[in-house]
């Protein structure tokens, strides 16, 4: 483990990296060497922020594209885990399928997008669905690649010691994956939000995806920049809470 | 030379190996014979160490006692019952390797086998606890196992076997990992504690001092395929002293058990080195021993 003192300054400069690029942001406003509707004034964006927040549609897309989310990624996760441990627990499946479900994720899936329309409609579900499908393949090679590596000697000690296959379960290998599925679920809910908002984007009804794209296409960028900057907050926040989540499952195992 | 054991009254054997063969198949070494025809009582009570070249087989031999691996032909029973899997109640491992959960505390980790043995909840903190304290662990109950230096971490592992309370223990290089001094030292403790516990044990090793300080018999074995090729009786009573390594009878064991050692340690080194200590030989008598690499 680091010292305390490393992991003060390596925040302070983050920290410092943040707020000089808003500076830089503030100033090339301010300047006018860029237009303001290609990049609009930092305080405009700011006021335009707060609006946002006490406007109800605000909270009707945010809801929406949440929703989305959380959808798909438990659909992904039901898929991904169970898959992945079937998968994980056989030497023979894992030569076969591991290949096979990783070349299909090095596939660009967008390009099938309209196919998800055409199948689930414009609506929230085809987004459901896109989103579900991306965040599925972290989530079930993770889930492979953490049970299948499980140190078989823990598996052998386990059952000379009488451990039946619900206790190996239990005690051995969800212990011994969890840290590398729970990296797994942190990548697929971080793409499965990547590809919900892409997909609102594209051709969406509802969701904070589809307000960015209609606000850029009415050129109304001072607000489009504030929801973009909410949606900043909003992936930071996510990615703070899963790496919460992954450090707290990675527990008291350095090298053993 | 083989000698097969005298076949004792079978009640008093806690472990009978007759007629034990081996073989595996892999796609690149293709048909390997580990074991041949290989017969064995342990009697209860007893330490049986068995020594022979890397890779002989031992541990195979081993695993098929502990009912891990099953024997091509052949059987082996133990307490009078042929073994046809993991036998939990009756036998207990311990590992070359560390193989605590890391994931566990030591504590947790004794509960863990306590659980998987069947051991009631209510019971299984105090016999954990018992064990640990036992093998002088308790200050590192609730410590993780990579808190824990290698030596500790094998004493974990005793503990926890010991905590299981099984008739037999087997030991496939439990101090192989460490350093000498260590496993010197463990050793020691090893047959203090054991003196205590009247449990079968079977311990494979590819240490002479080992085998001779701890052995109450030390089977010697061939390079693969696996035969017996001697069997020695060490008389000296439990627990041993550390001042027996020093004694003359100890060295004459050791110096005994090596030569049987020697032909089957330069079969499984092969040509080259073979060769050179042909040569080496004629030129000089080689005086005392070399330790055979692992």
């Amino acid at each position: 483990m680091k010292p305390r003192r490393f992991d003060w300054h390596a925040r302070a400069i983050r920290v410092g990296f943040v707020l000089a690029l808003l500076l830089f942001w503030y100033y090339l406003g301010r300047s006018g060497a860029v237009s303001a509707i290609f990049l609009p004034q930092l305080p405009r964006v700011a006021e335009k922020f707060v609006q946002i927040l006490q406007s109800a549609s605000f909270y009707n897309n945010l809801a929406v594209t949440l929703f989305e989310l959380i959808v798909a990624v438990a659909i992904a996760s039901l898929f991904g885990l169970t898959i992945g441990y079937l998968v994980g627990r056989s030497r023979y499946a894992v030569l076969v399928f591991e290949p096979l479900l990783a070349g299909i994720f090095a596939v660009p899936i967008i390009v099938f997008l309209p196919v998800f329309m055409l199948f689930f409609g414009i609506d929230i579900e085809s987004k459901i669905a896109f989103g579900a499908t991306y965040a599925f393949f972290p989530i079930v090679l993770n889930t492979i690649g953490g049970i299948s590596q499980v140190d078989p000697r823990f598996i052998t000690v386990s059952r000379s010691m009488g451990a039946n296959e619900q206790q190996l379960f239990r005690r051995v290998l969800l212990p011994a994956a969890l840290p590398v599925i729970v990296t797994g679920l942190r990548i697929g809910a971080t793409i499965g939000f990547l590809a919900i908002l892409g997909s609102e984007m594209i051709a969406g009804l509802r969701g904070l995806g589809s307000r960015v794209a209609n606000l850029a296409e009415g050129m109304n960028t001072a607000e489009m920049f504030a929801y973009i900057v909410f949606v900043i907050i909003l992936a930071g926040m996510l990615n703070l809470t899963l790496s919460t989540m992954q450090s707290r499952f990675a527990g008291p195992r350095n090298a053993s | 030379m083989r000698l097969v054991p005298v076949p004792d009254v079978t009640t008093q054997d806690a472990i009978s190996v007759a007629d034990v063969s081996h073989v595996y198949v892999r796609s690149d070494e293709g048909v390997v014979q580990t074991l041949n025809a290989v017969s064995l009582n342990v009697r209860k009570g007893e330490l049986l160490c068995l020594i022979g070249p890397s890779g002989c087989g031992k541990s195979t031999l081993l695993n098929i006692v502990g009912g891990l691996v099953s024997p091509t032909a052949g059987e082996v029973r133990v307490h009078g019952h042929p073994v046809r899997g993991p036998a939990p109640k009756e036998i207990a491992y311990v590992f070359q390797e560390n193989t605590l959960f890391p994931w566990n505390t030591i504590l947790d980790n004794i509960k863990v086998a306590l659980e998987f043995q069947g051991v009631p909840a209510a019971e299984r903190q105090d016999r954990a606890k018992q064990a640990i304290e036992a093998v002088g662990l308790s200050e590192f109950a609730n410590s993780y196992p990579h808190q824990l230096s290698g030596g500790m971490k094998q004493r974990a592992s005793l503990a926890r076997a010991l905590s299981l309370q099984t008739d037999i223990l087997l030991m496939d290089e439990p101090f192989a990992a460490l350093d000498e001094q260590t496993r010197t030292y463990l050793g020691e403790e090893l047959s203090v504690l054991l003196a205590a516990t009247n449990k079968t044990i079977v311990l494979v090793t590819h240490s002479l001092s080992e085998a001779v300080f701890l052995a109450d018999r030390v089977v010697v074995m061939t390079a693969r395929p696996a035969e017996i090729k001697a069997t020695i009786s060490i008389k000296a009573p439990h627990p041993r002293e550390p001042n027996f390594t020093t004694s003359p009878e100890f060295s004459d064991l050791r110096n005994e058990i090596y030569a049987l050692l020697r032909d089957e340690i330069e079969k499984t080194v092969g040509g080259f080195v073979g060769r050179a200590a042909a040569r080496d030989r004629e030129r000089r008598a080689v005086a005392g021993e070399r330790r055979p690499k692992s």
